[in-house]
């Protein structure tokens, strides 16, 4: 970069990052550093005393099934719900890309979910699909369908994974008709004449040029599942039954907060810092290249 | 090959494709003109699957809308009838004005006043603190300037869910449980915001500088009456984004309010529903997920443009 015209002024600058750097100071670094700290530390059962047990606490929430099990319950609902929410957004983005009738109307009636609260959508899914009073679950078992997401562990993942998809197609609607206009139609066309069919057309040069808008949206919507999705479950099963829809962030909270055992959910905070972490550091570095050959 | 398409795919990125979608190339309302190789058939089955992907979309909103407008008895038989009732007027207003929807003497105004606080809170702070460090760190040279930057920068990485009890300790040591301002503050500092505004602050040529550093004007002047007006759509569109991400909120809400009366109306809302026992007012909750929905359904609708600007711009 060459050097800019800038200001010169001593102070100011200084005055303009405060507000910035004393709330990332108080209420991000601060709290992160306590949580390391903690991470490594046990209270007595009477929370009296406390002693500093380096990696104890990682040792011990690593080898616990339950921790294990909710690492599991979240890659099968980090995966579900990113394969759901991106496949019906391409599907329907393809299909938008096809039209040019009411494409903007189309577009308006698809983008508002968006503006739904996690929670919200979750507890509208339940509305619909509770047992006792929800009108497609009284379709359902017309059908001969036996469905109950309270008591059944996979009929609630389904539930909870429909609600978070449902929420996340808007988005991923956009980018990828945002991907698909990018893709120049002489190329399809040229395949066209050459004889391919649509679905032929469809996997070998749409899908492969939308790569990297694929590969970004990856990524977003895992992070999506992982952290923004607390509300899903938390509002709709808290974490039931028994333990089948307890996600990373579900027991980090109930451990701290409901369950007060705080050594062990400080390891746990680390554990998905690790976790945000890589997330980003790959979001960044496709965004890199994504800078570097525009 | 894959290259020249990769960049082809980057600069749509860049210059905002989905924008485009209103220009005199594709106009939004025209016929559609069959490419080489698309069939007619296949255009109708293209709408046939947008339409139906259109009512699994909507089909949420419109049943809770349903049912927001019939009695609590007709929602306990189901299935419910697909078009709404007659008890509109009775729901709405018996939720607005009290009555069953109180939780703990609490009326849905306060909750709409709470969260609107809130949302306008956090979308205002953050572009406020944002747009500031931004100025900062690209129109000056001081000391630590890039060792700032990567500070705020890695904020992203901490996200609420990652220091959920210290954070809350920190809350409860300075006082902020059931304040808005415990609400709004902590939430306010934006990396994401902060690496916008200083991306598009790069590209103002420094000749605007220099001129205005000519004509005397100080950098006061020149944030207010240049800096501010041109990064307009900027801050329209990152406002949608904000308002958005502030009136969704959930675990912060959660942690931080604990008396009824500082609730968030999506808070009171899992508060109002209990799947277990039968006494939950089902009508006026519905009336209350419709009026916790539709003010950001609102925003995005009418600022669509900006909303999808901001959505592309803010990822990156």
């Amino acid at each position: 970069m060459t050097p800019r015209v800038v200001f010169p002024n001593r102070i100011l600058p200084y005055l303009l990052l405060a507000p910035q750097l004393a709330i990332t100071l108080v209420f991000f670094y601060l709290p992160a550093v306590q949580a390391l700290y903690q991470s490594m530390l046990r209270e007595d059962p009477f929370g009296l005393r406390s002693r500093f047990v380096w990696f104890a606490n990682f040792r011990k929430v690593l080898a616990d099934p339950a921790y294990l099990n909710a690492l599991h319950v979240t890659v099968v609902f980090s995966v579900a719900t990113a394969v759901v929410a991106m496949g019906v957004a391409l599907l329907l983005a393809v299909m938008a890309d096809k039209v040019v009738r009411s494409r903007g109307l189309y577009r308006t009636l698809l983008i508002w979910p968006y503006a739904v609260a996690p929670a919200i959508a979750g507890m509208l899914f339940l509305f619909m699909f509770n047992p006792s009073i929800g009108t497609l679950a009284v379709l359902l078992r017309k059908a001969g369908i036996a469905w109950d997401p309270l008591l059944n562990s996979t009929d609630a993942m389904v539930l909870v994974v429909t609600a978070a998809a449902w929420k996340q197609i808007s988005y991923n609607f956009l980018f990828f008709v945002a991907g698909l206009q990018a893709i120049p139609k002489s190329l399809i066309e040229a395949a066209a004449i050459d004889g391919a069919r649509e679905v032929k057309r469809f996997w070998t040069i749409v899908f492969p040029l939308l790569a990297p808008t694929t590969f970004f949206l990856l990524v977003i919507n895992t992070t999506y599942a992982f952290f923004d999705t607390f509300g899903i479950i938390h509002a709709v099963t808290g974490g039931g039954p028994g333990k089948a829809t307890e996600t990373l962030v579900y027991k980090v909270y109930n451990d701290g907060f409901v369950n007060l055992i705080l050594g062990e959910s400080a390891a746990q905070s680390v554990i998905l810092m690790i976790i945000v972490i890589a997330l980003t550091a790959i979001q960044f570095r496709y965004v890199e290249r994504k800078v570097h050959y525009g | 090959m894959a290259r020249a398409s990769d960049r082809k795919v980057a600069s749509g990125f860049r210059k905002d494709p989905v924008l485009q979608q209103k220009s005199p190339k594709t106009p939004a309302s025209g016929h559609d003109k069959l490419m080489i190789g698309q069939s007619s058939a296949g255009i109708w089955l293209a709408h046939a699957i947008l339409i139906l992907g259109v009512v699994i979309v909507a089909f949420p909103i419109y049943y809770t809308f349903v049912a927001s407008t019939h009695s609590l008895q007709t929602i306990l038989r189901p299935p419910l009838p697909l078009l709404p009732g007659p008890e509109f007027w009775t729901n709405y207003s018996q939720a607005l004005t009290g009555g069953g929807t109180r939780i703990g003497g609490v009326g849905v105004v306060t909750l709409l006043v709470n969260t609107t606080v809130m949302a306008l809170g956090i979308a205002i702070g953050k572009i406020v603190i944002s747009i500031l460090s931004a100025y900062a760190i690209v129109f000056f040279r001081f000391p630590f300037r890039m060792t700032f930057f990567w500070v705020i920068f890695i904020t992203l990485m901490l996200p609420v869910e990652v220091r959920i009890l210290p954070t809350y300790k920190v809350m409860v040591d300075l006082g902020l449980i059931d304040t808005y301002a415990g609400l709004i503050v902590p939430l306010i500092a934006s990396a994401t915001a902060t690496l916008l505004f200083r991306q598009f602050f790069m590209t103002i040529p420094g000749e605007l500088v220099e001129a205005a550093r000519v004509d005397g004007a100080g950098p006061w002047r020149f944030f207010f009456d240049i800096l501010l007006p041109l990064s307009r759509t900027n801050i329209a569109a990152l406002f949608v984004i904000l308002f958005i991400y502030g009136w969704t909120q959930y675990l912060w809400p959660l942690l931080v309010t604990n008396s009824n009366d500082m609730n968030t109306i999506v808070i009171a809302l899992r508060k109002m529903i209990s799947f277990a026992d039968a006494d939950t007012q089902w009508h006026l909750v519905m009336v209350t997920s419709i009026l916790a929905i539709i003010p950001p359904i609102v925003v995005v609708v009418a600022m669509q443009r900006w909303f999808v600007k901001g959505l592309v711009e803010s990822e990156k």
